[in-house]
């Protein structure tokens, strides 16, 4: 399928109205009337409110109890540095996850699709759980973290640079077989005897250098580790389930010729990939940050809610109601129901320009993310 | 053409291996370790933390609320579908976009707001307490947060069924006399039914997992407002993690048989529509 098959003619879309799918004028005005009484008392009602108990004290005492409390600009701290890790982790694995998905055929693949929609169906706040039975304190690995936990950070570190170097490796290799010289001829050998160079450099350097302290325990749960994790955990399946449609809507066609006219699987992938998903991308990521900064249950079964150190917030809204700091809790929930908005105008915006999960021609996705 | 790409376009097995290699770090493990923990129990240990009155208590308001408001959805659900689909109307685009609200809105943002509109002195309850309709620190609060955290997922999938639908058989209809609402009830409302079940489904499993918004307008308390993840939570404070990780596996199978449900809703309602 070609690319502009993505963008549907609107003009036919727009269903033409014909007299038979007609209702009576009564029943319309009454329907319409209806419905937007259900939306105004559902969600306009609500929004309102919060900017009215936000501001009800004036502009002064709202700023107040944003930025002088110390506790609340911690949480917003705490949010934007757990948010882009997390976000940052999912458009990675939403890249790697739609490109598998949406381009090859293996077995196991409807059960993996499946798999990344699970975060849809299981409650948060089990999720949040199953973190802190592994890394807990009572957890499977909450002894050995509490007793020494930095020795794991070498290996973890080493397993890093492996990865780095693998991906390094395919990504240099040249794509054509025939002017492959030297150890590109053997990949098998060098990733091996690569990996296991870089992994002895990388623990050696650490090791012997004491990089990181010893007999320290290494705190995941209630502290940002877990965060980010949990937030992570619920948020990965929205750029990867925007991206795939996407990229099966706009074929491999484009991707064959680049590669079989020479060019490197790194340059089809800026030159030709990107810019042809950027846009189910951005849409992705929209999703998935306003998801991630409003994580509520997970988070705060993994925080602890020590404050000033642990609390996101959505977290500190919660904590800010409990202690009857109405003013202070709105606050809060005014600055993110502000991205919210800004999510949805971003979200029409795209939708209306360009091909996402919500227009695409055919297959068609019943559009769940959030 | 599969297999065609797995010999010329590179990165499958980095890409594969990626996402497997992320996906057991972040799911598969921590199912299996929860797993791990709930077999430790004995299956008399098991049933006893599952089973406790309390516990019966928060599943029948978990399962019930959430199946009273995704009801509601499944009808709100349908007419704003009806609405946005059929009408025009001045601000058509701005409500469709407020549908999603309830997605983008933070939930706790979204509990935090229920709780202050509907106790006495709120702008809604002030007109609805004197009635002795209460919908703050209740049941009926629990619902209702759950019809606002519900309310996209049926509109989302009805809809585009809806704007696809043949105009032909309205007119068929029509011609051969039907009234509109007999059209309605017997040409259009049976090619929704599978939209309408997945919609309905998304939206409840969605309430028996939803956290977030429930904690600030149920008030919790035991027997009477609290639903199953708070319940969690607490056997948590109390660091009786092995009845909190009973009671989180039964929530996992229960998510697990929603999951395949609305993966075969989903290709059941594509397979109607194309």
């Amino acid at each position: 399928m070609s690319t502009e098959a993505l963008v549907r003619p609107h003009a036919v879309a727009v269903t033409i109205r014909r007299h038979a799918q007609e209702d009576p004028a009564w029943v319309r005005w009454s329907l319409t009337l209806f419905a937007l009484a259900v939306v105004g008392l559902l969600v306009v009602v609500p929004v309102v409110n919060v900017f009215a108990e936000a501001l009800s004290e004036g502009l002064r005492v709202y700023w107040n109890n944003l930025f002088a409390d110390p506790d609340t600009r911690q949480s917003i701290f705490l949010t934007l540095t757990v948010v882009p890790i997390a976000l940052a982790a999912n458009i990675v694995f939403g890249l790697a996850a739609a490109w598998a998905i949406a381009r090859f055929n293996f077995p196991g693949r409807t059960l993996l699709t499946a798999l990344i929609d699970l975060p849809f169906s299981v409650s948060p706040v089990v999720a949040g759980l199953m973190f802190v039975l592994i890394f807990g304190l009572q957890g499977y690995f909450g002894p050995f973290l509490r007793r020494d936990g930095y020795s794991v950070m070498p290996y973890l570190i080493s397993i890093v640079g492996v990865g780095l170097f693998i991906l390094l490796f395919l990504l240099l290799r040249p794509s054509n077989c025939q002017t492959r010289k030297g150890f590109w001829k053997y990949p098998w050998l060098s990733v091996l005897t690569g990996s296991g160079a870089v992994f002895s450099l990388l623990l050696f350097v650490q090791l012997y250098f004491h990089v990181w302290p010893r007999n320290q325990s290494l705190k995941i749960i209630f502290a940002t580790p877990g965060l980010v994790l949990a937030t992570a955990f619920v948020t990965f399946p929205f750029v990867a389930r925007e991206l795939i449609p996407v990229m099966e809507a706009v074929g491999a066609d484009e991707e064959l010729a680049a590669v079989s006219l020479g060019a490197s699987g790194w340059r089809m992938f800026w030159d030709v990939t990107i810019p042809n998903i950027k846009w189910g991308l951005v849409y992705g990521i929209i999703l998935c940050n306003a998801r991630a900064i409003g994580e509520f249950g997970a988070v705060y079964v993994v925080s602890g809610h020590i404050a000033g150190k642990t609390d996101t917030m959505p977290l500190r809204i919660e904590k800010l109601f409990q202690e009857y700091n109405l003013p202070g809790s709105f606050a809060v929930a005014s600055l993110l129901t502000l991205v919210a908005i800004f999510t949805l105008i971003a979200k029409a915006k795209l939708e209306r320009k360009f091909p996402t999960t919500a227009n695409l021609p055919e297959p068609k996705t019943i559009e769940t993310q959030l | 053409m599969a297999s065609i790409n797995r010999r010329v376009l590179p990165g499958f097995s980095l890409t594969l291996g990626y996402t497997v290699f992320y996906l057991s770090i972040l799911v598969l493990i921590p199912i299996t370790a929860c797993f791990l923990k709930a077999s430790t129990l004995s299956f008399h240990e098991f049933w006893d933390a599952v089973w406790t009155e309390r516990a019966r208590a928060a599943y029948y308001l978990t399962f019930g609320a959430a199946l009273i408001a995704a009801l509601v959805n499944l009808v709100l659900g349908m007419l704003l579908a009806w609405v946005l689909v059929r009408y025009t109307f001045p601000g058509k685009k701005i409500v469709d976009s407020l549908v999603d609200l309830p997605l983008a809105l933070p939930t706790a943002v979204g509990g935090l707001v229920y709780a202050s509109l509907y106790v006495q002195k709120g702008w809604l309850g002030q007109y609805l307490v004197p009635w002795g309709i209460r919908g703050a620190y209740t049941r009926l609060g629990i619902v209702l947060v759950l019809i606002f955290v519900g309310l996209p997922f049926v509109v989302r999938t009805v809809q585009p069924i809806l704007e696809d639908l043949d105009p032909e058989s309205e007119e068929a209809a029509a011609s051969l006399g039907s009234t509109r609402w007999q059209t309605f009830r017997n040409v259009i409302l049976p090619t929704l039914y599978p939209a309408l079940i997945t919609g309905f489904a998304l939206a409840f499993a969605r309430g028996i997992g939803e956290y977030g918004s429930v904690v600030f307008v149920s008030g919790n308390m035991p027997y009477k407002t609290e639903i199953a993840p708070i319940l969690i939570v607490a056997r948590l404070e109390e660091f009786a993690y092995s009845e909190a990780t009973a009671i989180a596996v039964g929530l996992l199978v229960i998510s697990f048989i929603m999951l395949v449900l609305i993966n075969r809703l989903e290709r059941w309602s594509m397979r109607h529509e194309y």
